[in-house]
């Protein structure tokens, strides 16, 4: 069988859009380059021709407006954010337009935009090239918040979004890029059905995670394993809005919650988790008391020296289970 | 067209313009335009009274002196263009759809609006005729309105987008961004600057190195004209033209219409904008150029019009305000558990 890694697996979701829906587009920079987005848009605007694919000037702001604009006219257009970090000038359209859009005029319009953003950290790029803020998003109604883990997902919760009648972030990580799979023949799947996935069985400890972390949660897992320490790891996926069914179910059967973030601890998505898990279960259900890993509370530093210890990896996840957690 | 002199016309208060040219205009046309800029003024003076009373909830942002500009800009529209406005729109949405009955239920809240009670006077849509949106949020409907006409040349349908906005709203930077991009794409859209030389309480003279704001389209090479905004002839053929243009070949416009608001920045007074005290010998003399008034003396003096018809007109309009204005008020408020409703499309 043929493996697929995660960023072909998100061509290959751009190619299943542009080929079987016309009113699909995508705009955004860089999108005529790989050295923004990698391979994931790789020849489409040869295939598809550079007035579906647009490589627009640096106006995050007009660009994801217009977008939003479009989607509310019958189109289903993809903007690009090649990194989140410039993203932020956009935010007036995705908070205070594209999310309310729907609501304010009574349901007769709708802005089913998908804005892909790309998570993009490490090799010493600092503060303002780094930043995962998947956890301001999901604070907003009205907005869906998707963030692929698995090669799969890559492809398929990209068309769900494109194909979903709501505006959605699509948050893909470039720490993921490289992950490979084999993947399922494509079935369009409602993001409304999508929830939390649990990606390994296990009865000791829940471990919640999304993105590159549930990459690391399922690293950490399999050494747990070994030394007789079952992890359940679910995979959040849509981190807004937020379904708890599947993971309080876990934690029942565990009495042990784990929450693993890539973004920072306050009000962060770990936050939400832990306390939409801990208001819902009896007193005294949990053997120990629920915890989260996250990012320090710094912005991303530049030096490599920092780096090491800003980033989450594997072995800090052990060490951290072993210290706060008696199984 | 007010290209030359113009800021001597701004200055001056006591600047008299030339009658209105009605040559090679329809008298049906002229009466339209009459009778829609009356029922526009009658609808807003009914709601600023009805602020005043507090029988309206929500603030109000009322364009009272300023309705040639929509309706001599919905004159060339169709039902498939996509139009966007801002806090100030109640002409704009009147222009393409004269229900009043959607209006003044929308800004008592009730289920029956515009936006089904849950917008009120500051989000507006009626997407049947092509209105797609108002929203308070200075320049926030801008690049929608860009990519409204982006996806309208990209389904090769020929329809247009309208971007309404104010003066204040060309101080934001994703205006400028908005205009380079319809630009340097192609993008069939028309900006429809309202000029009316005030954002809230504050002077253009406070704000801007020019009381004009043309030359922000001639920095991306879009083709503009500044226009007498109390004219409804020269906003609707210069409005025509564009659109006319934009119609079989797409590229943006953009139209400044210099204007005035008879009330203040928000709700009913006249004497106040957000508590700073307005200037009553420059609203006097605003009101001497009466876009209505100015087009119906020139009907009356061009034997189009009499002040039989006018008598007539004034009672079709304060009937027609009056008897939505009851209906409206009859109307039920949304339902208390539709509270979550339309958060999400596909729920």
């Amino acid at each position: 069988m043929i493996k697929t890694s995660y960023s072909e697996a998100i061509l290959s979701g751009f190619d299943y859009l542009l080929q079987n829906y016309p009113e699909v587009f995508v705009l955004g920079q860089g999108l005529w380059s790989p050295w923004y987005v990698g391979n994931t848009m790789k020849n489409l605007d040869k295939k598809y021709g550079k007035e579906r694919i647009i490589d627009t000037p640096v106006s995050e702001s007009a660009c994801t407006g217009a977008a939003i604009g479009a989607s509310i006219c019958g189109m289903k257009p993809i903007v690009v954010h090649p990194r989140m970090d410039f993203m932020m000038y956009a935010m007036d359209s995705i908070v205070n337009q594209a999310a309310k859009w729907s609501y304010m005029f009574g349901g007769q319009l709708n802005a089913p935009v998908t804005i892909r953003s790309i998570i993009n950290r490490g090799g010493s790029q600092g503060a303002q090239h780094s930043q995962a803020l998947h956890s301001w998003f999901a604070h907003i109604p009205g907005i869906r918040v998707v963030m692929p883990s698995t090669v799969q997902d890559a492809r398929d919760l990209l068309i769900s979004s494109v194909l979903c009648p709501d505006p959605v972030i699509y948050i893909d990580d470039k720490w993921l890029y490289n992950e490979t799979d084999i993947l399922e023949p494509i079935k369009e799947i409602s993001l409304n059905s999508v929830t939390p996935q649990c990606l390994k069985k296990g009865d000791k400890i829940t471990i919640v995670s999304s993105g590159f972390s549930t990459l690391l949660a399922l690293k950490a897992s399999t050494f747990l394993n070994r030394v007789g320490i079952g992890a359940e790891v679910f995979d959040l996926r849509v981190l807004n809005p937020f379904n708890s069914k599947n993971i309080l179910d876990s934690v029942l059967k565990t009495k042990r919650l784990l929450v693993i973030d890539s973004g920072w601890k306050a009000c962060g998505m770990s936050s939400e988790v832990i306390t939409s898990i801990v208001e819902q279960i009896p007193t005294n259900t949990l053997i120990n008391p629920p915890r989260r890993i996250t990012l320090p509370n710094s912005p991303a530093p530049s030096s490599e020296v920092h780096e090491k210890d800003y980033y989450l990896n594997e072995e800090k996840i052990i060490k951290f289970i072993n210290a706060y957690y008696v199984f | 067209m007010l290209s030359e002199g113009v800021e001597n016309f701004i200055e001056d208060p006591n600047f008299i313009f030339p009658e209105l040219n009605l040559s090679q205009i329809k008298p049906s046309y002229l009466e339209d335009f009459l009778f829609s800029m009356s029922l526009i003024r009658a609808a807003e003076i009914k709601i600023a009274k009805a602020k005043k009373n507090g029988l309206i909830k929500g603030p109000v942002h009322l364009g009272v002196g300023q309705e040639a500009i929509a309706v001599g800009v919905s004159k060339s529209l169709r039902d498939t263009d996509r139009i966007f406005g801002a806090h100030r729109s109640h002409s704009h949405i009147l222009g393409v759809d004269k229900d009043l009955r959607k209006l003044f239920a929308e800004v008592l809240g009730r289920k029956t609006g515009f936006s089904a009670g849950m917008g009120g006077s500051m989000h507006l849509a009626s997407k049947s005729k092509g209105f797609m949106g108002s929203v308070p949020i200075v320049t926030g409907t801008v690049p929608l309105a860009v990519g409204a006409g982006l996806a309208s040349k990209l389904q090769k349908s020929s329809d247009i987008a309208i971007s309404y906005l104010g003066d204040g709203a060309t101080e934001e930077g994703v205006f400028h961004e908005s205009l380079n991009f319809a630009r340097v794409s192609n993008i069939p859209v028309l900006f429809v600057v309202e000029n009316n030389l005030f954002s809230s309480h504050m002077h253009m003279s406070l704000r801007q190195p020019l009381n004009t704001i043309n030359r922000f389209a001639k920095a991306h090479k879009i083709k503009a004209k500044l226009l007498d905004g109390n004219d409804v002839i020269e906003i609707y053929k210069t409005s025509s033209e564009f659109i006319k243009n934009m119609r079989s070949k797409p590229e943006p416009y953009l139209i400044e219409a210099i204007t005035y608001r008879w009330f203040g920045h928000v709700d009913w007074r006249d004497d106040i904008d957000v508590g700073v005290a307005r200037s009553k010998k420059d609203l006097l003399n605003w009101k001497k150029r009466d876009p209505i008034k100015r087009l119906r003396d020139a009907m009356i003096n061009k034997k189009i019009w009499t002040n039989e018809k006018q008598l007539n007109l004034d009672v079709k309009v304060k009937n027609l305000v009056e008897e939505n204005w009851e209906t409206a008020m009859k109307d039920d408020f949304p339902d208390r558990n539709s509270l979550l409703d339309n958060v999400y499309k596909d729920d």
